[in-house]
């Protein structure tokens, strides 16, 4: 208890210090779990940090540590922020919930914003994208562009956002195929170059002319483009030094409206705990270029899904669908609720293997 | 021309006086990578050093390198034995793994019962588990010869699927939304390994480790097992001669580096992580491997190496968010010091003699 007090009026006594000097400055921290030049996850975080340094000029000060280990050490950088004044911090992946939550404890009077989490407190909201939205549409590209009828996906963890992912995108590949087939890797990595170029050796060795990937690098793509006729998708950012092929398409997160509206909501003092969960129809999830490699009928289609989606009159959830075992999930027309999705841990009827445990 | 000459006997003075020297020449060119990045080399390297222990937030520093300096030390204390005795532990690292499965997993067995003796269980649990995994190289090399650098190295990986696999099974928090981890052990005060003294840092972990340098330092300069372990490392055949049994060595110096390491990964998922999750390990077996020799191998300077370690990775963060140097510049410096301390030890054991072609 004391030892809080202490951290507490250590950072009270630096925020009015830091703040006469500053010119009330808003600090803005981030904790990235990759390095900034991963051309995937990261890099779009650090995108978005640098729309708000540009948005706000000198009225913020942003500061980051990049890769840091889900842990004690995410505990340590998210504490030394607080202590040398951030008055908001974006911690980034999915391990750092438990230390943003105890970090948060210590410091009530700075915000915090985790992503990808489901732990919120007074000073402590979360966010994240519809990735699914997204996955709709490659699944649907996917399933027509595949010869052979297999398609690889590269899992990072089996986690609740990973298996949406592989669901929306089964669905609608075998929507437009029904012989469609999905072979999975887990590589237990959000990044990790070697180990994601090897599991798309993997799955391309397999057969699968379609790659799909769950984690941060472009690994994946380099693998595809020496294997020759492989496709794939950009991950989290547009990947487009691989346009138009191997890379025909991508999910992008665009971070930055948010990133700018939270931290105007910090120098309101109107910031409030939200559990923000946004998709194509707010921006958040963008779909990058579909590249001329597709046939211009598939691309018509793909993007008439994304604008249904924008317009709120499709969900890529929609009934009927069975569960693998197959038991009855989704009535016809029936739509997925959020706390389903949220911690969806089963897969759809027709995707083989089971859910690691 | 210059020409290395054999000393006769390992240089003492140059022995101590390698691990400054490789300090100082990594501070020179981790300057020097500084400047090049655009940054102000004394101010990094002041950052680095300085702002952990004396700057104006060290009362949090300070505790913090105690939590991360533990684990290194406590891991290369046992390691350092092996190392002595040319016995090869290169798998702390699932060693540790699999001390916190076991450590965590004994506790978890209890949730939620409330009682002191819970805690005291999964200290030992966690020893054995790491026991239990260095005793498969330990095993393989005393029955079929087998070559423990590698038998333990592989079994890291195997020890890290088993930490998915129970992070994602057999471990999962049931309340934690089918996301994988186990409950939070911070919460659950019978498992807790808290600070002894809130904000002092001082966890179980850290007494352990200090612990561990007393009992390495007695073992081997009062006991007659420790004069074995120098003597086969430093003279196998007068070990022979001197009636050391091999194969009881082996499964000693493993047994015990195993046993340390298990408790290492025991104390840091009970007490500063909290979780068994899929990538609880970050390291720390690796990292000792280097704490071990930046140490001599002695106990003492184990302890300072392992400090020093911890003081740059804690340096090194607030570097990054304080002067924006990236994570990889500071991983570089970090390797500096173990290719400087390789590459000055060369003096240990050769002096630089400028040859004089014209005498000879």
């Amino acid at each position: 208890m004391k030892f809080t007090t202490l951290l507490a009026s250590a950072a009270m006594a630096l925020g009015l210090a830091s703040g006469a000097m500053a010119q009330d400055k808003t600090k803005v921290g981030f904790v990235y779990v990759g390095p900034v030049g991963d051309g995937g996850w990261t890099y779009e975080h650090n995108k978005g940090r640098l729309a708000v340094e540009e948005h706000f000029g000198d009225k913020v000060e942003t500061v980051f540590v990049e890769s840091v280990p889900e842990g004690p050490d995410a505990e340590r950088v998210m504490t030394q922020m607080a202590l040398e004044g951030a008055d908001l911090i974006f911690t980034t992946s999915f391990g750092y919930m438990d230390p943003t939550i105890n970090v948060a404890k210590k410091f009530p009077d700075v915000k915090f914003e985790h992503a990808t989490g489901y732990k919120t407190a007074d000073n402590v909201s979360v966010y994240s994208a519809r990735f699914y939205e997204g996955r709709a549409v490659q699944g649907h590209i996917a399933g027509k562009m595949t010869k052979s009828n297999i398609i690889g996906y590269i899992g990072s963890y089996p986690i609740p956002e990973v298996i949406r992912g592989i669901n929306s995108a089964y669905i609608h590949a075998k929507k437009v195929n029904p012989d469609v087939e999905f072979k999975i890797v887990w590589a237990y990595t959000w990044f990790d170059p070697a180990k994601e170029a090897d599991a798309a050796t993997v799955l391309i060795e397999q057969g699968a002319d379609v790659i799909l990937q769950h984690t941060d690098s472009t690994a994946p793509q380099a693998a595809a483009q020496e294997a020759g006729n492989v496709v794939t998708f950009g991950q989290a950012s547009d990947m487009s030094e691989y346009a138009p092929f191997p890379r025909v398409s991508s999910i992008i997160d665009n971070w930055a409206p948010y990133y700018i509206a939270r931290t105007q909501a910090v120098m309101d003092g109107s910031w409030a705990t939200v559990n923000t969960w946004d998709g194509i129809a707010q921006g958040m999830v963008e779909i990058g270029e579909i590249s001329d490699a597709v046939p211009a009928d598939v691309k018509e289609e793909a993007l008439a899904m994304k604008a249904a989606m924008a317009a709120g009159e499709y969900h890529p959830f929609t009934g009927p669908l069975k569960k693998q075992d197959g038991s009855d999930w989704l009535a016809d027309g029936e739509v997925a609720d959020d706390g389903t999705l949220a911690g969806m841990n089963f897969y759809v009827e027709g995707l083989e293997g089971e859910i690691p445990q | 021309m210059i020409v290395l000459e054999k000393r006769p006997q390992p240089s003492k003075a140059w022995s101590y006086a390698t691990p400054l020297v490789a300090v100082l020449a990594t501070m020179v060119f981790g300057g020097i990578l500084f400047a090049l990045l655009g940054k102000n080399p004394i101010e990094a390297i002041g950052t680095i050093f300085w702002e952990p222990l004396f700057g104006e937030f060290a009362f949090y520093y300070r505790p913090q390198l105690l939590v991360k300096g533990a684990p290194l030390v406590l891991i290369a204390i046992g390691l350092s034995l092996g190392f002595r005795a040319g016995i090869w532990n290169i798998g702390a690292e699932g060693q540790y793994i699999m001390g916190a499965i076991f450590g965590a997993g004994a506790g978890l067995a209890f949730y939620p019962l409330d009682a002191f003796y819970i805690f005291p269980i999964m200290v030992i649990a966690g020893a054995f588990g790491g026991w239990l995994w260095a005793m498969i190289p330990a095993f393989l090399k005393v029955r079929f010869g087998t070559n423990e650098i590698l038998v333990s190295l592989m079994l890291v990986y195997v020890a890290e699927q088993m930490l998915a696999s129970v992070s994602l099974g057999l471990l999962k928090n049931p309340e934690g939304f089918g996301f994988p981890g186990s409950r939070n052990l911070q919460s659950y005060d019978s498992a807790h390994n808290a600070e002894l003294i809130a904000g002092s840092g001082m966890h179980w972990g850290v007494v352990a480790a200090l612990i561990a340098v007393i009992f390495a330092y007695v073992l081997l300069n009062r006991h007659m097992l420790g004069f074995h372990i120098r003597l086969t490392g430093e003279a196998p055949r007068a070990a022979k001669f001197a009636g050391v049994n091999p194969a009881r060595l082996i499964l000693f110096c493993l047994g015990l580096s195993g046993a340390l390491a298990g408790l290492a990964g025991m104390f840091e998922v009970t007490g500063p992580s909290g979780v068994v999750s899929i990538d609880f390990n970050v390291g720390y077996g690796f990292t000792a491997i280097i704490v071990a020799f930046l140490g001599r191998l002695h106990p003492v300077g184990i302890l300072l190496a392992g400090g020093l370690m911890a003081l740059t990775y804690i340096g090194g963060e607030i570097a990054q968010s304080q002067l924006g140097l990236p994570a990889a510049a500071i991983q570089v410096f970090q390797g500096m010091l173990l290719f400087f301390l390789l590459a000055f030890d060369l003096l240990t054991n050769y002096r630089i003699r400028a040859a004089q072609s014209e005498v000879a």
